[in-house]
């Protein structure tokens, strides 16, 4: 079927910016993402998807220019022993890395394996991206396959002694960074990877996560601070039997951030949790949409989105939970909620379910209103400054999705960062 | 219903509510047909046969104007896909438009000179057409207070309306009841004003195509202060094959009134599917109620998805005035396609809309229903309670938007959608929309059980039922609620549904 005019235009005008890079061993699923595009379209306000975000300055040809933001304070993860990956502005750079080797986990860069024949990661470049494309079209994932310039794959293959870092660095106003990593956790092996920073400009980022049998991923990523920067990121996960996938994100600042997660539970007894605190301030757009299906028996799927929002900030959810014939014993559970600090702000919700089997249970609750009087007025009376009372009440509002984090260590350092920020805000 | 009879449900799902929902799946009951002599419009539609339709309602020029710049904007409009029902694509010039009793042809003028074979009719279907007080088939109708019993009836077959009941005794009240077409011609200055205020022409493809071709339906005006002296009601028959019909309904609440409205409608048993594309619209001023109950018993199809009736609705309230109130009640069982959102514009100030559906789908039975409530005004409020229960290879869709504008200060909404699956071959799906634009207003869909009725809760637990057990209790005994808000004319379908209950429910 022939695009729409405008789509059409709009995704001639971009893909005739780009070129494709020389794929080596990936070619073919480069070109392939490329024609996904082609048919699909980049997307447009008019898209039902997109219905809550506009995606012009994610898809238009060329990216608007973020300012460098200097927040003052040390990079989130630093004071954690890791091992560092670093690229600014999405182009790995080995000197500020450390060493890639670690016993349990290997790490490459794209670059180095376009040029074998035979590699691990030839057989899920893209694949998950593809698979994730439907029943809705994700044509931004499709663009980041084809067209990415940079990235890591993963394989974890024991118990690493430390958690991977991803680190990205944001260097010029007017970067425009695609960078595409896949992860594979082997059967009974467990990691850690960590990312943070505001990475360019513009950001289009895909993760492809395959969990094997009984392995178990943990993701924790803190979206840089620049106030202008842009990001489009999608996250794919296929898990398999009593697999483990749990992932965090915390954003603050950004004039637009969209990250999408699709997460497929394949084996019987997989569990994922996706989870995402976001405080929001000013010209701020902030969405989470995220697809989770439930294809095995007695799966558990926990998504938990909080959301604080201020000076106008608008924050988005789009969650859904699709549950297959035959997927019984499915425990799915969903909640996003916003906490609106005054009235110029928004929250706008979807929370969806779409369930083919009987003997499951899914709950999907979403919550919008302004900061607890009463919490606010109990802590006042017992001589608690108003301020100091209002950012306590925002902070265990945020708490329940930060628990969602395996590691107690660090959310109790993306709790301290939270606690600065609030402050310095008041 | 044999998909049923070997099924096996989900721990904890109450025998009673499979056996209620297989009796409501089970052989339909108003699948007979009249034989009557009737006289058609030719097949299809067109500018011609939309001016046809006005002409044989006498209607002004301006009313086949409003019609025919609705054709116009219809034939460039798209048919809407999102809703997640599948069915073969529609013939829309494969059908009548109009038809009509022949013995209609010269209106009778009064209920005494309408065909027999007619009044046959809804004397089986249980809606007497004489201004009697006792209804046929309500047990223990009776024993009731003469008062509490009365209903006029507006019974439309087909493209037309045949009659309606109690005129006299509410023309007293200052009450206006009649059918649609009649209003256009005695009271043109209110269908002038109202008509189309509400959903407008251009609102959606099957509101444009029945502001095209709606050939009747009922006209309600009640005027400041009156309390609407009995229930209105009307009663929609399809007969005719290969018919659709489009009705169109106008209710107007003056300042300080209150009318309660329901709506009952079935149709024949046939292999081929019919189409049904109504329009309401209700305006509601300053401190006036209105009450909108519908027993929706179309033609559901057999069980192998042949014929039954695609329900193609708008409804809207327009709570106009401060201190306005809609309640919208829906028991939805029929229809082999169902695509209706009942919506609540809540303009003036502390006005209030609530929406409660109970929709059981079975067979090959899709429905998508749910509601919109569009928060305007200051202090305004909605609750949503929607039960969707599924059976067979049926699918059934809630499908809802809550919205609080910027200067919908202090607004409240609560929302609770619950699902339940019978079997393993069916679907159940929630796509809520939700937006809010203000912080003062709370906006929850489905939180934490906790958000029951504390005081109910309260309750329960003083009696000594642990927490689990009184929300369960709670919860589910909102089914017979709605239920028992269902007027007396609809106790018969009520009866049958009271043993459901949502326990086990997926999510």
């Amino acid at each position: 079927m022939a695009l729409p005019e405008r789509k059409q235009s709009d995704t001639d005008a971009r893909l005739a910016a780009m070129t494709l890079p020389e794929g080596g061993c990936l070619a073919e699923a480069r070109k392939a993402a490329l024609s996904r595009v082609q048919t699909m379209g980049l997307p447009n306000r008019r898209d039902e998807y997109w219905k809550y975000t506009r995606p012009d300055t994610l898809v238009q040809a060329d990216a608007p220019t973020a300012a460098v933001f200097d927040a003052g304070e040390a990079p989130m993860f630093d004071e954690f022993d890791r091992l560092k990956v670093v690229f600014v502005d999405g182009v790995f750079d080995a000197e500020a890395s450390d060493d890639l080797s670690l016993e349990g986990i290997s790490i490459e860069r794209i670059a180095d394996i376009c040029d074998k024949d035979i590699h691990w990661a030839k057989d899920l470049y893209g694949v998950l991206e593809a698979r994730g494309q439907t029943p809705v079209a994700r044509p931004l994932a499709a663009l980041n396959t084809a067209f990415a310039q940079d990235g890591v794959v993963i394989r974890v293959t024991g118990t690493p002694s430390k958690p991977v870092n991803l680190v990205y660095r944001h260097g010029s106003d007017s970067s425009d960074a695609i960078l595409h990593h896949v992860v594979r956790v082997e059967s009974g092996a467990s990691a850690t990877i960590l990312e943070n920073g505001p990475a360019a400009s513009r950001f289009n980022k895909c993760m492809e996560v395959d969990v094997a049998d009984g392995g178990a991923l943990h993701l924790v990523r803190a979206q840089g601070r620049d106030h202008e920067r842009r990001a489009a990121t999608h996250l794919f996960a296929r898990l398999g039997t009593e697999s483990v996938f749990k992932a965090f994100t915390l954003t603050v600042n950004g004039v637009l951030t969209r990250n999408e997660a699709v997460i497929e539970l394949t084996g019987d007894d997989a569990v994922a949790h996706i989870a995402g605190a976001c405080v929001g301030d000013g010209d701020f757009h902030h969405d989470d949409t995220v697809f989770i299906t439930h294809d095995a028996v007695n799966c558990e799927s926990r998504q938990v989105f909080k959301k604080v929002l201020r000076n106008g900030a608008t924050g988005v959810f789009q969650g859904k939970i699709l549950v297959k014939e035959g997927a019984q014993k499915t425990d799915g559970y969903q909640i996003s909620q916003s906490l609106l600090l005054d009235d110029d702000s928004q929250f706008l919700a979807k929370p969806e379910l779409e369930i083919y089997a009987d003997d499951v249970a899914c709950s999907h609750g979403s919550t919008s209103g302004a900061i607890d009087e009463e919490g606010l007025f109990y802590l006042r009376s017992r001589g608690v400054p108003t301020d100091v009372a209002a950012d306590l009440l925002t902070l265990a509002f945020l708490a329940e999705a930060v628990e969602e984090i395996e590691d107690d260590e660090i959310a109790a350092a993306l709790v301290a960062r939270l606690e600065g920020w609030l402050a310095r805000r008041r | 219903m044999a998909a049923l009879d070997d099924v096996q449900v989900k721990e904890g799902v109450d025998q009673e509510t499979v056996d209620a929902v297989r009796e409501v799946g089970g052989a339909y009951k108003y699948g007979w047909e009249t034989d009557i002599e009737m006289e058609y419009a030719p097949k299809g539609v067109n500018p011609d046969i939309v001016r046809l339709i006005s002409d044989k309602n006498e209607e002004p020029e301006w009313m086949t104007e409003w019609r025919l710049q609705a054709f116009e904007r219809w034939e460039k409009m798209d048919e809407p896909n999102w809703a997640m029902v599948n069915y073969p694509e529609i013939d829309f010039q494969d059908q009548y438009y109009y038809a009509r009793p022949k013995s209609m042809e010269v209106k009778p003028k009064s209920l005494d000179e309408v065909d027999p074979k007619l009044l046959a009719t809804y004397e089986k279907l249980g809606i007497p057409l004489k201004e009697q007080m006792i209804l046929a088939g309500v047990e223990g109708a009776e024993d009731m207070p003469a008062e509490g019993r009365k209903v006029a009836v507006d019974a439309v077959f087909d493209s037309v309306s045949v009659g309606t009941t109690f005129q006299a005794e509410l023309k007293k009240a200052g009450v206006i009841f009649c059918s649609i077409s009649e209003a256009i011609r005695e009271h043109p200055e209110l269908v002038k004003k109202y008509l189309g205020s509400v959903v407008p022409v251009t609102d959606n493809f099957y509101a444009t195509l029945n502001s095209a071709v709606f050939s009747d339906g009922s006209f309600v005006y009640v005027p400041p202060g009156v309390r609407c002296p009995m229930e209105l009601s009307t009663y929609f028959r399809i007969n005719a094959e290969n018919t659709g019909q489009f009705e169109r309904t106008l209710i107007i609440a003056d300042k300080g009134s209150y009318v309660s409205y329901l709506e009952g409608c079935t149709a024949p048993q046939r292999d081929t599917a019919q189409l049904h594309a109504a329009v309401v619209e209700i305006i509601i001023e300053e401190d006036a109620e209105v009450k909108y109950s519908t027993v929706q018993n179309w033609y559901p199809g057999d069980e192998n998805g042949k014929g039954g009736i695609y329900n193609f609705v708008t409804k809207r309230a327009d709570c106009r005035g401060d201190r306005s109130k809609v309640m919208w009640t829906q028991v939805e069982t029929g229809s082999a396609v169902t695509w209706k959102y009942p919506s609540c514009i809540l303009r003036g100030e502390e006005s209030q809309g609530e929406f409660y559906s109970i929709a059981i789908a079975n067979n090959m039975q899709q429905a998508d229903t749910g509601t919109k409530m569009v928060h305007l005004g200051k202090n305004t409020k909605s609750r949503i309670v929607s039960k969707g229960i599924s059976a067979g290879k049926a699918q059934n869709t809630y499908r809802g938007l809550v919205s609080m504008h910027p200067k919908a200060k202090d607004s409240r909404n609560y929302t609770q959608c619950d699902s339940l699956l019978i079997g393993d071959k069916c679907g159940a799906h929630t796509v809520p929309y939700i937006e809010v634009k203000n912080n003062s207003s709370r906006v929850e869909h489905e939180a934490t059980t906790s958000k029951v009725d504390d005081d109910q809760l309260f309750y329960c637990r003083q009696r000594g039922m642990d927490e689990e057990e009184a929300v369960a209790l709670v919860v589910n005994g909102f089914c017979k609620d709605v239920l028992q808000a269902l007027p007396m004319e609809f106790a018969m379908e009520a009866q049958q549904l009271v043993a459901i209950s949502l326990e086990g429910s997926v999510g």
